[in-house]
């Protein structure tokens, strides 16, 4: 038998970025464990409307933990209490019967609220927009096979490349720091032989972007901790290696050495 | 008036008419290219491509997604591959070889001349996406690995672990952005499309609504290119994101626009069963798993043993059994029509007897655990998030759900639709897969429009518009249509009924799946013909809309987007009815061969049905365009 569970929700209402929030107090009855925490909310929604009341605004899309849409702080923790878990895969199985559940929007600086459990990530966008690609215009890439690419470091990029950009490490961050974002993007492509042109170039501009909007990395690693694709703090350290010699490298390209 | 649909393919053998084609096609110079604005919608595979590179050429672009990110749309999360055919495992494969299997999957309802010219496309898109960065899987001596996918006979398809969607759209995506940097491309996100503009029976534009403040308004371009998806979420319950729908193609089609074969619905055969009444999507698990999963129920109804107790001999593999030379390995529809056999037969296994086995133990205890980890890993991983249960030990239990819509937008082999200056790609339009996908072609597809198709042909439109001026964006047409849009928004708000919207759109899902799923027969048809407008009527009347139309609101967003999947259900129903034979993935009962596979009309049927929206969603007109083999023979599949 599927067990269900009564939880008390503390869930943050807030009608605009300039309104004030608050918390609201909701109960919901006969949730089964097998369901998912968005679909958990689904329930309280439906059982809001009926109310005559209007939804709690949660963002999410494919609900499979890959888009990135869905994430909140649930009792505190980006994406909730399991590990390497985006907030969409969490389920209620998780929860004992009689919970309080604590939800409230990713909270940073640079992320403002929109609507309730809603924010804007858009920073995250400039900072791919800065130098997160590698130019290689349509058609004119070569053969693939003509770039032999170590297994060793096509593994290492792509757990970088796992990266869903969901934001839980700016939430998670004492700092609203977004460095593991930053670096797992910049590792992608400075691991790989394709990314090593704009290598430099790549790493300063990206790092500045996220620098106009984020706030500083002091190791304290609950952005790994928080990351539902586990990305490696490690990246952090290569970004931090690749900075200073971008920085050195890029006066040197530039002629002012 | 339309008349006979032509597909303005080329003349000439199959392997030289997109050359040819190309050649014949008019330049836009390159100094004039930033002269022309073109409209993109959508930023998935084929969107975020084809902005990209038009962008690239130097075009005008504005992109429209209604994510907060263009790295959000659903291509995102196709697990699988993506097809190529580069025969680096010189197995055989060849450029005519993936045309073939491309032919002879989609049940013989595709267009030769297009899907030939997506299996030549295919091999620059690999080149495109490695350029990128996109990390596919390698061999110890760095170069690409390739595996055998949804019974293919060779070794084609290049992956990404499970993820090959996300990584081709982070390089789709970075190749976007790049251009946004550049001022080539200006992108809107969070803003939903809800009008197609056509003045003079052209598409001159779209009306939008940005889902933050909700302000309606206007854009015009010279060519507006609709990438937006598929319709699997008419079933309510699909592997599809839960924002997905129909409603740019489907305002486009009130428009004038012709859908076509909208009864063409793939069911996947690898998702995970659903657990109760709310739940929300259904989670697909990659048919890679086919290759070293077998897939089984217990031989007897009344089976209450733990799977690894029961020995095999009461197990009934019956896809092996079935089909000794395919076995797992058959196409997407004849696993999934075998699954629901089965499952009808009271032989599915878990709590709700709603699924069947796809069991690792062989595979396991072969390979060893670590390489089925290092196969399968991430997708163990989510299916033990999702049911509890841990793969490595007891097998999955999985059964097909809604995945993948072949039918959409009619166009013409330049992927333009019957309405001038309206371009469709990816899964948005109906071409290339017929009355079926193959597996990892999904991809494929989507990425040979945006980035090597549409960027072509749309030359050829807009070539001879050199020095004609969009439309205005406070013209007359503008102005009507955004006010029909706003007028729509505020009738949703004060409807004020009882009932949620999700509430239809799961009734609505159940008549869909029940009467227009697997299988199909004359009177489920004619019931759901009867039903769905029943249940729109009372939608209509009683849906419940609260909040307000200038602010964050998505429950008017997922409304407007339901009462669209309303008039879609109708027309698949009628779709479905009139096509009286079997084809792919649409199955109707009537029409199955001795042995119950899908039995095609050939005769009568080897034609295309492209739908006119006649003014209410029961008065659709049809329009069919004829397709010709001339080289793959039409046969009866057999996979035995």
């Amino acid at each position: 038998m599927t067990i269900s569970l009564s939880l008390t929700l503390k869930v943050w209402r807030q009608a605009g970025p300039e309104e004030t929030g608050r918390f609201e107090t909701y109960q919901v009855e006969n949730i089964s464990e097998d369901m998912s925490f968005l679909e958990m909310f689904d329930v309280l929604n439906e059982s809001l409307i009926n109310d005559g009341k209007e939804p709690v605004e949660i963002a999410s899309d494919c609900r499979e933990g890959i888009c990135g849409t869905c994430g909140c702080m649930i009792n505190g923790k980006a994406h909730g209490p399991e590990k390497a878990t985006a907030t969409c895969q969490l389920h209620m199985r998780k929860f004992e019967d009689g919970d309080t559940i604590i939800v409230e929007p990713w909270q940073a600086a640079s992320f403002p609220i929109i609507k309730d459990l809603v924010v804007d990530r858009s920073p995250l966008d400039r900072i791919i927009e800065s130098g997160g690609y590698i130019t290689v215009p349509t058609g004119s890439a070569p053969d693939a096979n003509l770039i032999p690419v170590p297994k060793d470091a096509a593994e290492s990029a792509f757990d970088a490349a796992a990266c869903i950009g969901c934001g839980a490490c700016v939430a998670a961050c004492p700092n609203s720091a977004a460095q593991l974002f930053t670096s797992a993007k910049i590792q992608h492509l400075n691991l790989l032989p394709q990314g090593q042109a704009e290598r430099w170039s790549r790493t300063e501009d990206m790092v500045e972007t996220m620098e106009q909007y984020f706030g500083s990395c002091t190791n304290h690693g609950e952005c790994h901790e928080a990351c539902p694709k586990e990305i490696p703090l490690d990246f952090i350290a290569y970004t931090n290696r690749d900075y200073i010699n971008a920085k050195r490298k890029n006066r040197n390209l530039s002629g002012q050495h | 008036m339309i008349g006979e649909l032509h597909s303005r393919s080329p003349e000439g053998p199959i392997g030289e008419k997109w050359t040819n084609h190309k050649f014949d096609m008019k330049l836009v110079n390159p100094a004039n290219k930033r002269k022309f604005e073109v409209i993109v919608v959508g930023t998935g595979l084929a969107g975020a491509s084809a902005a990209a590179t038009l962008g690239e050429l130097g075009y005008r672009v504005k992109a429209f997604t209604y994510h907060d990110s263009p790295r959000r749309a659903h291509s995102i999360a196709a697990q699988g591959g993506i097809n190529g055919a580069k025969n680096y495992q010189n197995d055989g494969d060849s450029v005519y070889r993936l045309f073939y299997d491309t032919v002879k999957g989609g049940d013989y309802r595709s267009r030769e001349a297009n899907v030939h010219r997506l299996a030549e496309v295919s091999l620059n898109i690999i080149d495109q996406c490695v350029g990128q960065g996109v990390p596919f899987a390698r061999e110890y001596g760095g170069l690409l690995d390739n595996r055998s996918f949804g019974g293919a006979q060779v070794s084609r398809t290049f992956y990404a672990r499970g993820q090959t969607g996300q990584q081709l759209l982070l390089g789709a995506y970075s190749a976007l952005m790049r251009q946004v940097s550049a001022g080539s491309v200006e992108l809107h996100t969070r803003t939903e499309m809800l009008d197609l503009i056509v003045h003079e029976g052209v598409a001159q534009g779209i009306v939008v609504r940005d889902l933050v403040t909700g302000d309606i308004r206007s854009h015009t371009a010279h060519a507006v290119v609709l990438a937006t998806g598929g319709y699997g979420n008419v079933y309510y319950l699909s592997t599809n994101a839960m924002m997905c729908n129909v409603t740019a193609g489907w305002r486009a089609h009130r428009k004038g626009a012709l859908f076509a074969n909208p009864c063409y619905t793939q069911i996947h055969p690898t998702c995970i069963p659903a657990s109760d009444e709310f739940q929300s999507k259904l989670t697909l698990m990659s048919e890679s798993l086919r290759n070293d999963g077998r897939i089984w129920v217990p031989r007897g109804q009344d089976e209450v043993r733990t799977a690894s107790d029961i020995p095999d001999n009461d197990r009934y593999y019956y896809l092996e059994e079935k089909y000794p030379s395919f076995g797992n390995l058959v196409p997407r529809d004849v696993a999934s029509r075998n699954a629901k056999t089965v499952v009808d037969q009271g032989l599915g296994v878990g709590s709700l007897k709603n699924g069947v086995y796809l069991d690792f133990a062989e595979a396991i205890q072969r390979d060893g655990e670590d390489s089925i980890r290092a196969r399968y890993g991430n997708l163990f991983q989510m299916y033990e998030r999702i049911t509890g249960e841990d793969p490595y030990k007891t097998p999955m239990r999985i059964y097909p759900a809604t995945h993948y819509t072949m039918g959409g937008l009619w166009v013409d082999y330049e992927l333009m639709s019957n309405v001038p200056g309206l371009f469709v790609i990816g899964e948005a339009n109906f071409s290339d897969h017929g009355a079926n996908r193959l597996g990892a072609s999904a991809l494929m597809q989507g990425l040979a429009d945006g980035y090597f198709v549409l960027p072509y042909t749309i030359g050829n439109y807009l070539a001879p518009l050199l020095g004609k001026e969009p439309l205005q964006e406070n013209d007359a047409k503008c102005v009507e249509s955004i006010g029909k849009v706003a007028e729509q928004t505020q009738k949703w708000l004060s409807v004020n009924g009882t009932r949620s919207v999700d509430w239809f759109h799961r009734e609505l899902g159940k008549l869909v799946w029940n009467h227009i799923g697997m299988e199909r027969d004359k009177n489920g048809l004619q019931k759901a013909m009867s039903e769905i407008p029943a249940l729109r009527e009372e939608f209509e009347k009683d849906v419940r809309v609260l909040g307000s139309g200038d602010s964050l609101n998505s429950s008017l967003e997922k409304v407007g987007r339901v009462a669209d999947f309303f008039e879609l259900a109708e027309l698949k129903a009628r779709d479905a009815l009139e096509r009286e034979e079997s084809c792919g993935g649409h199955y109707r009962t009537e029409s199955q061969t001795p042995e119950g596979e899908a039995l095609r009309n050939d005769e009568d049927f080897a034609h295309v049905a492209a739908w006119e929206w006649g003014g209410s969603p029961d008065s659709a007109i049809r329009h069919e365009e004829k397709l010709e083999f001339e080289y793959v023979p039409l046969t009866q599949r057999s996979y035995k």
